[in-house]
């Protein structure tokens, strides 16, 4: 299921300003790749305009293409919708709807896509998507209850059940695990690995040692100073960029010595 | 609560901890603050006693009361009263959810600016105003339109008939109340809707959720206790309206379902305008009474809507 997909030539605007410019870069299917960078560099930016989420923001427009399975997603008669089916994503802060319980947050994804379903298929898809975000046995117990009387690292969890649950090709994750504590944070991070197998994954992340751990590659922006657009500096294998960048500011973030 | 202990009088520039005086300002606020609000609370506990006052002489058994009994006098009035109030609601309910919805998510933003002054223009313009729109040409309209409701959904009790010829029935009387009410529950709606946390809204995009799924999902859960505190609050004002009632409804003292006929009960505070003028001795007493009655629901109705508000809002 999991795809590749090809940037080009990427510029993504809020408004006039120019918060990205000119990406261009691959990201390999069936991998995790990771993105890098100083606060502010436009990360998340640039993640929000791979499942076409930026335009969800007033005002805020992307040039460039970004290519999946020989289809430009930014096509004219490309559905934003459906290219959200296709590419899922998990936010910074965790945000299952709160008036639904943890069952109904899972089905959530399906029932919208206004696939019929039998009953015993969706518990199915529900059980078998909350084993993959590594949560089932935490609630197999409360499904009914509220999704939000889950602990923040569940709840993260739940999220991301609520995202496979669709069977995306890709999944984005926006700092996942940042309002996490250490322990979830491991769950998370062994659940990305096993995602993996399945999935075409890209996660931004603040933690260097996570991206060391759980990333194949890795892509470090930067922003030349405060108004400049961010820029992606290099994309590589995770283990080049952490041991040899060819670029000395990558060098200089990755061991500390940034700014 | 222990004292605070007191930090020794310094000269100014003593550099202590300062005591005493900055808290001036905080003393008298909080005073007017108190004040304002036991004032309030004199002020409503004083029309509470004129009104039990000046109604317990027609509260007594022994009360001569046109039709009979103050039962059967305030009965009716009562029925009309919440009749009218909740066909307004009923009607301008989802249509202002509709409008609300409309400004806050669907409108590009300078079409969503004009409609909202628009309707809160609606919400400035005075209820006589609205009474005479309503006799002059709402009922108007609504003539023909009831003719047609009898001819062909006269099953249905509530367009039984006989249509009323003028036009000038309860449905009209409360379509009107609806039209007074509309203004403020869209613009307490609109506001709630705004304030969907952006990363609900999100929640439900990321999914592959349409516009309107996504309102499904986030907003309309998000602003659902909000939008019945707002129907309630129009309900409180449809239920107190008085002159573009008693300038609509031609009344006779009954309570029916039939909407549309030409007798339709009153309400209590159009017939209260109508008749207090003339009355005297116990009939005045009489028309306090039935101001008690409205007093009471309208306390009742605020009440409820509190109620269902905390009770929804502990659950999300
Ligand atoms: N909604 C918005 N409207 C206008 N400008 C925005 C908006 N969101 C972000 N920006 C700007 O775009 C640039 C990139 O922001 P972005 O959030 O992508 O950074 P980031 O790399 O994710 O930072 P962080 O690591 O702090 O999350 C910043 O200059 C930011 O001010
Ligand atoms: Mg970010």
């Amino acid at each position: 299921m999991s795809k590749l997909i090809d940037v080009s030539d990427l510029n993504i605007f809020y408004g006039d300003f120019l918060a990205v410019e000119d990406v261009n870069m691959t990201i390999e299917p069936r991998a995790v790749t990771a993105l890098i960078g100083p606060s502010g560099c436009g990360k998340s930016t640039f993640l929000r305009s791979l499942n076409r989420m930026h335009e969800v923001i007033p005002g805020a427009r992307v040039e460039g293409k970004v290519v999946m399975d020989g289809q430009d997603l930014y096509d004219k008669d490309v559905d934003p919708v459906s290219v959200r089916q296709h590419i899922g994503m998990v936010f910074q802060r965790p945000n299952p709807f709160p008036t639904m319980s943890i069952y109904e947050n899972v089905a959530a994804g399906v029932r919208l896509n206004a696939k019929r379903m039998k009953k015993s298929d969706l518990d199915d898809l529900v059980e078998s998507s909350l084993r993959g975000a590594n949560l089932w046995n935490e609630v197999k117990d409360r499904l009914d209850k509220p999704g939000m009387g889950l602990s923040g690292g569940q709840q993260q969890r739940l999220c991301i059940a609520r995202a496979i649950a669709i069977r995306p090709s890709v999944l984005l994750m926006d700092e996942p695990c940042s309002a996490l504590d250490p322990i979830s944070t491991l769950a998370v991070e062994d659940l990305i690995g096993e995602l993996k197998n399945e999935y075409t994954i890209v996660i931004v992340t603040h933690n260097m040692q996570q991206a060391a751990r759980v990333s194949d590659q890795t892509g470090f922006f930067n922003l030349a100073g405060v108004g400049k657009p961010g820029k992606l500096v290099e994309i590589d294998s995770t283990s080049t960029i952490f041991s040899n960048p060819s670029q000395k500011a990558t060098e200089d973030y990755i061991s500390g010595r940034f700014g | 609560m222990s004292t605070p202990t007191r930090a020794p009088e310094r000269g100014p520039g003593g550099g202590g901890i300062a005591t005493g005086t900055k808290r001036r300002g905080d003393g008298l606020f909080r005073g007017t603050a108190t004040g304002a609000g036991v004032l309030i609370l004199l002020v409503l506990a004083a029309v509470a006693v004129f009104l039990v006052y000046e109604a317990l002489p027609a509260l007594s058994p022994d009360a001569e009361v046109d039709g009979g009994s103050l039962t059967a006098y305030v009965g009716p009035l009562l029925f009309g009263t919440v009749l009218a109030a909740v066909i307004a609601l009923v009607v301008a309910t989802p249509v202002s959810v509709g409008i609300g919805l409309f400004i806050s998510h669907f409108a590009p933003r300078r079409a969503a600016q004009g409609l909202g002054y628009l309707v809160d223009l609606l919400a400035a313009v005075p209820s006589i105003v609205y009474g005479i729109w309503g006799i002059v040409v709402l009922s108007q309209w609504m003539v023909p339109v009831y003719a047609w409701l009898t001819d062909n959904l006269g099953f249905i009790p509530l367009f039984a008939g006989p249509a009323s010829a003028s036009g000038r029935t309860i449905l009209t009387a409360g379509l009107v109340l609806a039209v007074m009410i509309l203004p403020i529950i869209t613009a307490l709606a609109r506001d709630i809707f705004l304030q969907t946390p952006r990363l609900h809204e999100e929640a439900a995009l990321a999914l592959g959720a349409t516009r309107w799924e996504m309102i499904k999902y986030s907003v309309i859960p998000y602003g659902r206790s909000g939008v019945v505190s707002a129907a309630m609050l129009g309900l409180g004002r449809a239920l107190g309206e008085t002159m573009a009632v008693a300038l609509v409804l031609s009344v006779s003292n009954v309570v029916t379902f039939n909407l549309i006929s030409s007798t339709n009960p009153s309400t209590i505070a159009a017939n209260i305008a109508l008749n207090f003028p003339e009355a005297t001795g116990i009939d005045t007493n009489v028309l306090i009474a039935s101001g008690l009655a409205l007093f009471v629901i309208t306390f009742l109705v605020n009440f409820a809507a509190r109620w269902i508000v905390a009770r929804s809002g502990a659950k999300a």
